[in-house]
């Protein structure tokens, strides 16, 4: 008695429609293929065609589906009628939204536009959202880089044009030792993973240096279990080895980097030319010139005596400084929780494959002095990294370590090394500086955010205070180009340096995972004054889900999800470059909303039209966009140059022409995207090859060729040490003199971070990302919460034994600011003095339309409770932030505690009340 | 069918290499995400915004290891679904025939409409492949996708199963691995594939391949070692001074 | 594995009734009429009784009749078939004795055969599982055959042959402890052969794939304590084993044999909640089960 066999149809209908558009749940951006059943969205996939991920998807991004289908969404505008906090809301229409917030913006913009504070967190339409906060006039705008990566992005910029992450990759095609330093996942998220198998493949090796062993880490060949906040020092460690030994590209550091730049011995600042340009001493002639004169060769080596002055090339600074016995690893290592044979071992390993597997290509170009080359050569050691060592209070100046390790080596824009996508490389002079200056019912008069070159370009007002809400661009933060979102609440609660009106957040889960101090940012939102209104009179937020921060706004503008809107990711912003080709992208909307949602972006334009923003409103006073996607293609930033690079003009031009309305079909038709390939003479070297400098201006990245030096020393930091040491009309207030002396040192140095020396808090706590969530919002999605529903506190061997914990065993978890109490794991791959949990896994009862009994809100925690944005008193006087002092960059890696077993309570610590859902609570058994 | 094939003519199959994959979940989904979709009852999930449980055909340990000598602990992610055995348990114990082998290729599936849900197939895999669905009440496995293998209607680069299509590190290979000269069986072979619970003797198609050796930098395997890396660290010179000194002597050789 | 209430009292129950009607086809007793009547009824009742509950309790009984078809390979299908072969010839040998009084001796052999068979064949169904190595023994059906044939007994009111078998049960349940306690260490499964990553070191599960449960180790990752198992064991013992033979032992009437019975069903539901609970499925290793921890 056998069955037939069952008929099985291998080639059933996938589905009815694909439509190609871009991913939403991280700033990857990967191209994705939806396919369409009966109109819904049946199954997500990568786009195989995309310069991004070529076919692949993350889980997040395969769980698309799950994220609009989520109950959580929000349905329609709603205002509160609640307190705020409650989470009690009514439903309103568009137009009463649009009119309600009309009402609070207008007066805000006719006489003190700074009243208003629009912050957009996770926003991936920065050229867009600044610029409608220029149009509005108010000096307090910026996105979330200030309490996410801003000390790897200015570091990057200011030492060499750009930084890692989306500035740069490594060149996964030839590097033959990839070196990773503090990444759990990465903004690059698909592409790191792409070129780790591309680099397993080819069984070149990988060192992962970081306090813990998961992901990308455990599966690096080697392992450096370094302690938090040492990677400095171990940077400069494996310099000084790497000087004593000889093992630096002369040749690349004598062409390409300032190294024989002429230091005035008096000032430290730059010799320069009379046009201003910093000289180097040509080997030739032996004469001083300009660094970009034709056929030079500049001299690492020579000094310069003038009118019985010697002035000395960096070089010499550099190498005395860190040839000094203090970076030997035998003096370093004990304080890396590292042996000095394996930094030794280290150093000796990249020595190796830098000079001894030195790679050329046979590719011939042209340099920026005319000196014609046959071939490119490598060196293939490749470094990345993110904020296991931007995110502390040393960030800065050890990302600019890492970036002086790499030049040295020569293996920036060098084959197998690291090399930037366009836009970048962009050095810092080329950037915008900061602007704050307002005038009631006008625009602001330029971009807020920049590259500040010395203490004239502070955004200080004429008595010295900070211009911005939340003090970016101060002596406290000079380079902070980023701005302080982090700092936004608790200024405007303060009213320091002055009260706001209305807080407009969007896409930022302020009131949970991306504060610091969570349960106090609670508390000043809700606060009131003597009179009984709320300090921060006026909160207006736009979210797509019903997250913990929705229950604080007073107004909620409710977004549509990634499938249903049209936005831009541009070179003018964040584009999607690869190394080898420039490529920007769309959404559109593949699927129309199920309620009454609008596109942020859109309804940002219809604001400004009824604000009557000149550069929204055209001469007739009408409306100049219809909606975002109308500005998408025909906003001209400059003559010529748009937000999309592609099908400009009459749809065969690129980076340059007019408006084409018919690009987004273009752009459709195409997959999502587009992409500009860069020659292959072009495709190194770029800040010094003369075919990228070329090709970049007919892309329309930059104006006119601009070749310059890698900034080993970066002058204004010099600028602002020497304001410090009283030299200037722009002068400190005493009380930070002595930071900006030490810590805006022109050259790079490791300090202590804040905090780390604390016998009582002898713990580091971190927090890691997991691939498969997104923040806070990978909670409200079906699939994904199962995989990551709760989160251990993860226990390292040493004190696990010492405090006898076992399997089951909670915590408690004390720093100097808070408590909390949570379930504990063992782990043996971390570092001794390490503990680590998941980041943004801990929800709120109510939030996310979870139920209250979803372990998230039992068993989930954050640590952000533990972390405060202001220091403990030092018992002078002052409160110092959680923050580097150089780029205001929150510093939540710095985090000490102590621990102690506890006994298991019903649910983590702390808890706070429920709030309301408005959108009630997901059903038991979907589908 | 109510017996294992004799013999089948390609032995289908993944590769999955422990040294690549990086944990990420990604194959999970996209195989969760296909599979609700296509071949037979959709994997349901229940109280899927409460105390959620679902059923999913591929799931992403993690398992530390710890080196005899004092190496530094490692992490392995160690991704895990049907292993398509030649010599299937699940088969042979299956009371209705619902759960078979195919003779042309070598993947076992499940014919859900003759599944009667007594999930002793599940009790007879090793390898926790079998989830039943609560919501359809049969039995769930991975079909190797052979809805997207053999597919006319996809691109003849998309024919391969979703999770290997995905995986961002490419630690996943799909390929014939009863044919020694394919890709898969060479992949195999030159890193040391091994199979999952030999000793159980369902002679599982799918293989894994081995993390390499680990941490170099801190076992030297020999005393030699250290003198080959050392002399890249051999100064130049001790002091800066010094170090100018040989700066200048080399400059004039450049 | 997870100690299903309805798999616990189908396996005791339908053991039980089998051991009766194995008995009756022998002749033991040799009934007829009313009194045939009720020992068939209550054989009948356990034995039928707990085999519809278990199809019942399947994810789609409406296909069960399927499962007749595989028994070839498949030992669930030759329980099938076995019991309802079972089943139907001593319904024939049970009606001629109820209505005419005539015992078909040939037939009432067969019975038994196809009873005793049946048993069997539920026992091979744990016993064949390799992924389950305290079932993998001849152990698991010699102690269920013997459990069927005591209780069988013991119901039939032969007590003679009662409780020679109960102590020949008790100590089978003695060995299958025993042996069962050992059966996964000695299996040579770890999570060493499990990965494959055995010869690098101390092994030890990080994380699982999921921070909520499943349906795997819903089904398949029971832990009991190992006080709690010691402390049913002798309830077990005393109960399923102790007891009825003591009380059968014991001059006395119907009372003692009834409680005797009773006593022994519960025991014997004690012991097969631990034939499943302890039973350590090899599954278990992949989520951390079942490693000596370090
Ligand atoms: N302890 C600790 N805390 C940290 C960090 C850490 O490492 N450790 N990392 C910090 C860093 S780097 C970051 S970037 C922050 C991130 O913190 P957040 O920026 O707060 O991150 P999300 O949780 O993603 O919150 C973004 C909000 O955007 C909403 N949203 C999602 N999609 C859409 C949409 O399409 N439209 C709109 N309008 N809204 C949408 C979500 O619902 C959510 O409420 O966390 C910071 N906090
Ligand atoms: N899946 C997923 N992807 C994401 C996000 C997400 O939420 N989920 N968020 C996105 C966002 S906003 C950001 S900013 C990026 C961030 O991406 P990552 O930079 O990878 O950020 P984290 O996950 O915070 O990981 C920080 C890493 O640094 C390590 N670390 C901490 N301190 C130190 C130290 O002192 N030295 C060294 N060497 N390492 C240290 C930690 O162990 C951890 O591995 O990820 C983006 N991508
Ligand atoms: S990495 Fe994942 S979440 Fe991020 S854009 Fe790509 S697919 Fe989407
Ligand atoms: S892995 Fe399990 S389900 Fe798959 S064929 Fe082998 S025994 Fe059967
Ligand atoms: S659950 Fe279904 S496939 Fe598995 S053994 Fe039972 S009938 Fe066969
Ligand atoms: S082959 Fe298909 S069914 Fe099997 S694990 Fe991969 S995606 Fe899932
Ligand atoms: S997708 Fe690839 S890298 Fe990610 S968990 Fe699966 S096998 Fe590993
Ligand atoms: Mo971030």
């Amino acid at each position: 008695m056998t069955h037939p066999r069952p008929h099985l149809d291998t080639s059933p209908k996938v589905s009815d429609e694909v439509r190609k558009t871009t991913c939403y749940m991280c700033a990857c951006r990967c191209g994705i293929n939806v396919h369409l059943k009966d109109g819904k969205v049946a199954y997500i996939e990568g786009n195989r065609d995309h310069p991004v991920n070529k076919g692949v998807l993350c889980a997040k991004g395969s769980a698309g589906i799950m994220q609009v289908n989520a109950p959580s969404r929000l349905r329609a505008p709603l205002k509160r009628t609640g307190p705020r906090g409650s989470g009690q809301f009514a439903e309103i229409s568009w137009d009463e939204a649009l009119e309600l917030a009309t009402s609070w913006l207008r007066p805000l913009r006719e006489t003190a536009p700074e009243k208003l504070a629009f912050f957009t967190g996770r926003d991936q339409s920065q050229s867009f959202t600044g610029l409608w906060a220029q149009q509005f006039g108010t000096p307090n705008f910026a996105a979330h880089g200030g309490f996410c990566s801003v000390n790897m992005a200015a570091a990057g910029i200011y030492t060499m044009g750009g930084a890692f992450w989306e500035f740069g990759q490594p060149d996964w095609d030839h590097t033959k030792l990839f070196i990773l330093f503090g990444v759990a996942e990465d903004h690059d998220s698909n592409p790191i993973k792409m070129g780790l198998g591309k680099i397993k493949a080819r069984g070149a090796r990988v060192i992962g240096v970081n306090p813990i062993r998961t992901g990308y880490n455990a599966v690096a060949d080697d392992w450096v279990g370094i302690t938090p906040g040492t990677d400095g020092l171990l940077i400069l460690s494996l310099v000084h080895e790497l000087l004593r030994a000889g093992k630096i590209d002369l040749d690349y550091l004598a062409r390409y980097t300032n190294a024989p730049v002429l230091l005035d011995t008096d000032t430290g600042l730059f010799l320069r030319d009379a046009d201003g340009k910093p000289l180097v001493i040509d080997r030739n002639t032996g004469l001083p010139a300009a660094f970009d004169q034709k056929s030079i060769h500049p001299d690492l080596g020579a000094i310069h005596t003038v009118d019985g002055k010697t002035h000395r090339p960096v070089f010499h600074t550099l190498a005395e400084r860190y040839l000094d016995p203090q970076y030997a690893p035998e003096a370093v290592a004990e304080r890396c929780g590292l042996s000095p044979n394996k930094i030794k071992r280290l150093a000796a390993e990249i020595a190796r494959v830098a000079f001894d597997e030195a790679i050329s290509l046979p590719i011939a170009w042209t340099d920026f002095r005319g000196e014609r080359h046959s071939h490119m050569t490598g060196r293939p050691v490749a470094f990345h990294a993110m904020r296991g060592i931007s995110a502390h209070a040393n960030g800065f100046q050890t990302a600019r370590a890492l970036h002086m390790l790499q030049i040295l080596l020569g293996t920036v824009e060098t084959p197998g090394g690291f090399r930037f996508k366009p836009p970048y490389p962009k050095p810092a002079e080329a950037h915008p500086r900061p602007h704050f200056k307002t005038t009631p019912g006008q625009p602001l008069d330029g971009p807020h955010l920049g590259y500040p070159q010395g203490p004239a370009d502070l955004c200080l007002d004429d008595n010295g205070q900070p211009a911005r809400i939340d003090k970016a661009f101060t002596w406290d933060n000079p380079l902070s180009a980023h701005g302080l979102m982090h700092m936004v609440i608790s200024n405007a609660h303060a009213g320091d340096p002055y009260k706001i009106d209305t807080l407009f957040l969007y896409m930022a889960n302020m009131a949970w995972n991306s504060s610091m101090n969570t349960a106090g940012v609670m508390q000043m939102l809700t606060d009131t004054d003597a009179s009984g209104d709320y300090v921060i009179p006026h909160i207006i937020y736009s979210d797509a889900y019903s997250s913990e921060m929705t229950a604080y706004a007073d107004l909620i503008l409710p977004d549509t999800t990634y499938l249903e809107r049209h936005d831009c990711i541009s070179l003018l912003d964040r584009p999607i470059s690869e190394a080898d080709a420039a490529a920007d992208a769309i959404r559109w909307p593949v699927i129309t909303p199920d309620r009454d949602v609008r596109g942020f972006q859109s309804v940002l334009i219809d604001l400004a039209h009824r604000l009557k923003f000149p550069a929204f409103t055209n001469a007739d006073g009408g409306a100049k966009y219809q909606d975002y996607a109308d500005y998408i293609v025909t906003h001209e930033r400059k003559p010529g140059i748009g937000p999309l690079a592609g099908w400009r003009g009459d749809g065969s031009q690129t980076g340059r022409g007019a408006p084409n309305p018919e690009q987004l079909q273009r752009y459709i038709d195409n997959g999502g995207f587009f992409v500009s390939h860069i020659p292959e003479t072009a495709s190194y070297y770029k800040p010094w090859n003369m075919a990228y400098q070329d090709w970049a201006v007919g892309m329309g990245l930059m104006d006119q060729p601009t070749p310059y030096l890698f900034q080993l020393y970066v002058e204004p930091l010099r600028q602002f040490q020497r304001a410090a040491e009283g030299h200037g009309a722009h002068q400190p207030p005493e009380h930070l003199r002595p930071q900006i002396r030490e810590r805006l040192d022109p050259l790079p140095i490791w300090y202590a971070s804040a905090d780390s020396d604390c016998a009582e808090y002898p713990v580091h706590a971190l927090t890691q990302r997991p691939m498969a969530m997104y923040h806070s919002w990978g909670s409200q999605n079906a699939w994904l919460r199962q995989i990551h529903g709760h989160n251990p506190l993860y226990i390292p061997t040493k004190l696990w034994q010492q405090h006898g914990f076992q399997d089951g065993d909670w915590a408690r978890v004390t720093s100097p600011h808070s408590s909390i109490t949570v379930p504990v794991a063992h782990m043996a791959a971390l570092n001794e003095n390490t503990v680590w949990t998941w980041n943004a896994i801990g929800k709120r009862k109510g939030a996310w339309a979870l139920k209250p009994d979803a372990p998230e809100a039992t068993k989930g925690f954050l640590l952000n409770h533990l972390i405060a944005e202001l220091l403990p008193p030092k018992g002078d006087g002052l409160r110092w932030s959680n923050s580097d002092p150089i780029t205001g960059q929150a510093a939540w890696f710095d985090l000490r505690v102590r621990i102690e077993r506890t006994a298991p309570p019903t649910e983590a610590h702390p808890s706070f009340p429920p709030l309301t859902s408005p959108v009630g609570t997901g059903p038991k058994d979907p589908k | 069918m109510t017996t294992l094939p004799p013999k089948t003519a390609k032995k289908l199959g993944l590769v999955i290499d422990l040294d690549t994959c990086v944990g990420c979940h990604a194959c999970v989904i996209s195989c969760k995400g296909w599979n609700t979709e296509n071949y037979g009852a959709p994997l349901s999930d229940q109280d899927a915004y409460g105390t959620p449980s679902g059923t999913f055909l591929n799931r992403v340990h993690s398992y530390e290891v710890q080196p005899p000598e004092a190496a530094p602990a490692q992490l392995v992610h160690f991704p895990k679904s049907c292993l398509h055995c030649d010599d299937a348990p699940c088969v042979t114990v299956c009371p209705t025939g619902a759960s078979y082998k195919r003779a042309e290729d070598g993947i076992v599936l499940v014919n859900e409409t003759a599944c009667i849900g007594c999930g002793l197939c599940a009790w007879a895999c090793p390898y926790g492949a079998r989830e039943m669905d609560a919501a359809a009440k049969v039995m769930k496995k991975c079909t190797l996708c052979v809805d997207r293998i053999y597919n006319e209607n996809l691109p003849e680069e998309d024919r391969q199963p979703a999770c290997v299509r995905t995986c961002p590190a490419g630690a996943r290979h799909f390929g014939d691995l009863g044919d020694p000269d394919s890709a898969v069986s060479q992949l195999a072979a030159a890193r040391g594939g091994f199979d999952l619970m030999p000793e159980l003797g369902t002679a599982p198609v799918n293989k894994y391949l081995p993390p390499r050796p680990k941490d170099q930098l801190d076992h030297p395997q020999t005393a030699e070692q250290i003198d080959i890396l050392a002399p890249y660290l051999a100064p130049v010179a001790n002091s800066p001074k010094g170090f100018l000194g040989w700066l200048d002597k080399t400059l004039e050789r450049l | 594995m997870h100690p299903a209430p309805s798999l616990i009292a189908f396996t005791t129950l339908s053991g039980l009734g089998f051991g009766l009607l194995a008995w009756l086809g022998l002749g033991l007793p040799s009934v007829t009429g009313v009194t045939a009547f009720v020992f068939f009824t209550i054989a009948y009742v356990l034995a039928a009784g707990g085999l519809l509950a278990s199809a019942l309790h399947l994810g789609h009984p409406e296909r069960a009749w399927r499962a007749f078809s595989q028994w070839r390979s498949s030992w669930l299908s030759r329980e099938g078939c076995a019991s309802v072969a079972a089943l139907l010839v001593m319904a024939a040998y049970g009606a001629a004795l109820v209505f005419w009084g005539q015992r078909i001796a040939w037939l009432g052999w067969l019975g038994a055969a196809l009873s005793l068979c049946t048993v069997f064949c539920t026992a091979m169904i744990y016993a064949q599982l390799k992924t389950v190595p305290r079932w993998h023994t001849p152990l698991t059906p010699a102690l269920l055959l013997s459990l069927c044939l005591a209780g069988g007994a013991l119901l039939a009111g032969q007590i003679s042959l009662a409780w020679p078998l109960l102590i020949a049960a008790a100590v089978l349940q003695l060995l299958a402890w025993h042996h069962g306690d050992r059966a996964f260490a000695r299996s040579g499964t770890t999570l060493g052969t499990a990965t494959g990553l055995g010869a690098r070191g101390q092994l030890r599960a990080f994380e699982p794939p999921h921070t909520g449960t499943n349906y795997l180790l819903r089904e398949m990752a029971f832990e009991v304590g190992r006080k709690h198992a010691t402390k049913l064991r002798g309830i077990a013992l005393t109960l399923g084993y102790a007891m009825p033979v003591l009380l059968i032992l014991l001059p006395g009437a119907h009372v003692t044999a009834a409680l005797a019975v009773l006593s022994h069903i519960a025991g014997i539901l004690a012991s097969r909640w631990l034939f499943f609970a302890q039973a350590e499925h090899v599954v278990g290793l992949y989520y951390g089960r079942h490693t000596p921890r370090t």
